[in-house]
């Protein structure tokens, strides 16, 4: 009980400095903080040296969180038309001749030949196209399509389970790039864009007042199309009506056939037309979209060609002459905020799928401001009513228990910078409330050293027994406490998981504090005083 | 210096014998607490219907309640609950799902500003689509049982069956009774509640174990001790750390009810109510239950004859 190596107390006491330390970023200035990154020297890791304040979860610091997912049903569809296409393409270079035509089912593709000869050459050919999906969590054995034959001569490629989570797993790494590219061009702070699931996505952008301009953008898909606006009246199988994007106008009949896409873009800007000085895009052709753009402009001058954005037409202008030089501009009566959203759009690239908000959660900087003074009033006051509590109930010893409880919150405000971990408003309760909890290791063995006492044993029998038997008390207590909180880590999310860090670090560095520092300081107090009875 | 001291050191209270009225009492406070969670239901906030909340501050600090009210009723937008708070000029709006999907809630924020953008600063906008709170119904049902389940598991392992199953009962009249909690008050019950539920799991569970560490001790000092009296020793000694803990856990809280802001406080409500309801039940409810399940220690003899000794001495005084 007494007894303490040199050694234990020197890694206690360096324990709290680090403690100290860690926390100590956060109460600085961004600049202070920045230059402490600088004067480390350069052999050691960033980490070691304490740089990092800790993280301020959105509904602190204000900002958007949203939670978008891929339109799983648009993937299959394309998925399910690029094998279509690809089988077509292999008929037609078998020249097999086909009597009922492809059709297409909801998960793949089937078709009918009849002539066993031209089965024999085209079914190899599908089979190249049922190549093993490339991922490797599915062991690359399973493929992303399975042919099936029937003795009457029905093939049919079906698309696997499989097949269709590697795309979608695609679409979204993709579809992460694409937003990383725009919400980079709002120039905003810090952006996190991650995968959540399958098929979803989490952004959180930090201090934005009004999200409207951030969902515009995260949710156009920004497929652009040039294409040529149908003359004469005649519906038919290759032309399609359009709605146009400005309200009051009637739908366009748009040929289905697509003259340059916008992938074909190598750069966007907004500007201003110098006849009307109205907002508009000027973009510029790579070389395949130039020499595309030049020959479909050179054949229908006369003509007019629609600019479609995601299946609506923004303007049809008449082609006057022919454009070769690979640039032009689109206008549509655009507003100047409306122009630069479309440039920012087109330079950052089109969705590989359409992507739907499915959840947001904005908090106003004046809120998060608000909550974090609040947070602070609450845990000062809690801590001033414990640590007086604990004080007129156990007096010295309920000091020794003060001290470690302030070593707690500090500790626990380190391993939150340390590792990087978000505080959250919920977070800030889940401290507040470990500064009411920590205590009852201090109360589960300073009663027990009470009773000990009380049994008539010496003074430092009942120090000796009271640490050791609360020990397991507190140990068996402590689990339950941490199984609760790590089950609401795994399973809560945002906020709420910010409170469970809380808890989960909260129980771990009760244990070291109350019971090994509290310890120490009663071990040191005694071979100094040589007291005779308890204090308390 | 004299100091505080809560709980006499001499205290002997006959806690069992209170389980005639304690059980029956416990039963009561159950059937209302279902009877609310059926007849009244819970206040379910966004996190689980889906839906629209956003909170507002008026610029001029004062909120116009009524014409808020009436403006964003004919917002067509279906029910919509207004609210004021705090004491300068929030309001906070709540509607439900809209129809149409994911996509059909992104409207509602763009007609409240553009109705309210003017006068009102937004604060806070959380929108939830149907798919979202589904899952979230799901996660907070699962984390609940996943937790009981753990922690019963643990229970088992360290302690006898007895012991687990009467920590699950008390366990599970805190859920029951917090439930009904939630359902007479009408706090909003979301995704924060889940938390604090959750804690309150733990701490009733914390609560318990000390306890039954306590009774476990006990039963391998006195094998001959009646069980009730057993119990009745075992509370009594640990009386004054279960009281001591859940005034600092409640001090603590109280100063987040106070000062801790509009959303922490139906959290805080709720652990207050909860710290209560799980000193109560590990007492009056998750010892007594030993008696009819009959918990005795099996095996782990060895310690008994070095432990009799100070056995006599306690039980003399």
């Amino acid at each position: 009980m007494l007894r303490y190596s040199r050694a234990k107390i020197a890694a206690v006491l360096l324990l709290v400095v680090a403690g100290f330390l860690y926390a100590a970023p956060s109460l600085m200035s961004p600049e202070t903080r920045s230059a402490l990154r600088e004067a480390a020297p350069g052999f050691l890791p960033a980490w070691l040296i304490p740089h990092q304040a800790i993280v301020l979860g959105l509904d602190l610091q204000g900002g958007s969180h949203v939670l978008l997912e891929v339109d799983s049903a648009a993937v299959l569809k394309t998925q399910v038309a690029t094998l279509r296409d690809d089988m077509r393409r292999i008929l037609r270079d078998e020249k097999v001749a086909l009597a009922g035509g492809l059709a297409v089912l909801p998960r793949g593709v089937s078709v009918r030949i009849t002539d066993e000869a031209e089965r024999k050459r085209v079914v190899p050919k599908f089979r190249e196209l049922a190549t093993p999906t490339s991922s490797l969590l599915s062991g690359g054995g399973t493929s992303a399509i399975d042919l099936v034959e029937d003795p009457d001569g029905l093939i049919t490629l079906a698309i696997t389970e499989a097949g269709v989570t590697e795309k979608i797993r695609k679409a979204i790494d993709q579809a992460i790039e694409v937003l990383r590219r725009r919400i980079d061009a709002l120039g905003t702070t810090e952006p996190n864009i991650q995968r959540q699931g399958i098929d979803r996505i989490l952004v959180q952008v930090p201090g934005l007042q009004d999200p409207k301009r951030l969902k515009e953008i995260l949710g156009t898909t920004a497929q652009l199309e040039f294409r040529m606006v149908a003359e004469g009246s005649g519906a038919s199988a290759d032309v399609e009506m359009l709605p146009q994007a400005e309200a009051n106008q009637p739908p366009l009949p748009i040929e289905k056939r697509v003259m340059v896409q916008g992938e074909d873009l190598i750069d966007a800007q907004p500007g201003f037309d110098q006849r009307n000085s109205e907002p508009i895009v000027n973009f510029k052709f790579n070389i395949r979209g130039a020499q595309r753009f030049g020959a479909a402009t050179t054949e229908s001058v006369g003509r007019a060609l629609a600019i479609v954005l995601d299946k609506k037409v923004i303007s049809a202008p008449r082609i006057q002459t022919a454009i070769t030089g690979g640039q032009g501009q689109i206008s549509g009566r655009f507003t100047v905020e409306a122009a630069n959203n479309l440039a920012i759009l087109l330079r950052a690239g089109a969705l590989p799928a359409p992507l739907t908000i499915v959840e947001e959660r904005t908090v106003g900087p004046g809120l998060g401001q608000d909550s974090i003074n609040a947070g602070k009033i609450a845990a000062y006051v809690a801590a001033v009513l414990v640590v007086g509590f604990m004080f007129v109930t156990y007096g010295l010893f309920g000091l020794f228990a003060n001290i470690a409880l302030i070593i707690h919150v500090v500790l626990i405000f380190a391993m939150m910078s340390l590792i990087g971990t978000t505080l959250t408003l919920p977070g800030i309760a889940g401290i507040v409330l470990t500064i009411g909890t920590a205590v009852d290791s201090n109360v589960l063995i300073y009663e027990r050293i009470r009773e000990e006492a009380r049994q008539g044993r010496s003074m430092i029998a009942s120090l000796d027994a009271g640490f050791t038997r609360a020990f397991a008390t507190i140990i068996d207590s402590n689990v339950t406490m941490f199984i609760a909180a790590a089950i609401l880590f795994f399973l809560g999310s945002g906020p709420v998981r910010g409170f469970a860090v809380t808890m989960v670090f909260g129980i771990v560095t009760t244990v070291v504090t109350a019971v090994t520092m509290t310890r120490m300081m009663i071990a040191l107090w005694y071979t100094r005083a040589r007291p005779q009875k308890l204090p308390f | 210096m004299k100091l505080l001291r809560i709980i006499p050191d001499d205290t002997s209270f006959g806690f069992m014998a209170f389980r005639r009225l304690s059980f029956p009492f416990s039963a009561l406070l159950s059937v209302i607490s279902v009877a609310a969670f059926f007849a009244i239901g819970l206040n379910f906030g966004i996190d689980f219907t889906g839906g629209t909340l956003i909170e507002m501050k008026a610029n001029s600090g004062k909120a116009e309640i009524a014409s808020v009210r009436s403006v964003a009723a004919e917002l067509d937008l279906g029910d919509v609950e207004v609210q004021e708070f705090g004491n300068q000029g929030e309001v906070s709006l709540r509607f439900g799902l809209q129809p149409g999907g994911e996509k059909g809630q992104q409207a509602v924020v763009e007609r409240v500003r553009a109705n309210f953008g003017k006068d009102y600063e937004f604060r806070r906008v959380e929108v939830v689509g149907p798919r979202v709170s589904g899952e979230l119904v799901q996660s907070g049902i699962l984390g609940v049982v996943l937790s009981i389940v753990a922690v019963l598991i643990y229970l088992w392992f360290r302690f006898e069956w007895q012991f687990a199953v009467g920590a699950v009962i008390a366990t599970l009249h805190d859920l029951v009774l917090t439930m009904g909690f939630f359902a007479i008050t009408q706090i909003e019950f979301n995704m924060t509640s889940i938390a604090a539920i959750l804690t309150i799991v733990g701490y009733s569970l914390n609560d318990t174990v000390v306890v039954f560490d306590r009774i476990r001790e006990l039963l391998r000092k006195y094998k001959k001790m009646p069980i009730a009296e057993l119990l009745d020793l075992s509370i009594n000694s640990t009386l004054s750390r279960t009281v001591m803990t859940s005034v600092t856990t409640s001090l603590a809280l109280l100063a987040l009810v106070l000062f801790g802001g509009s959303v922490i406080k139906s959290f805080s409500w709720a652990m207050i109510f909860g710290v209560v309801i799980g000193t109560y039940s590990s007492i009056f409810i998750a010892a007594p239950v030993l008696i009819y399940l009959g918990a005795r220690v099996t095996g782990d003899a060895q310690d008994t004859a070095a432990e009799s000794g100070e056995a006599s001495k306690t039980t003399s005084r």
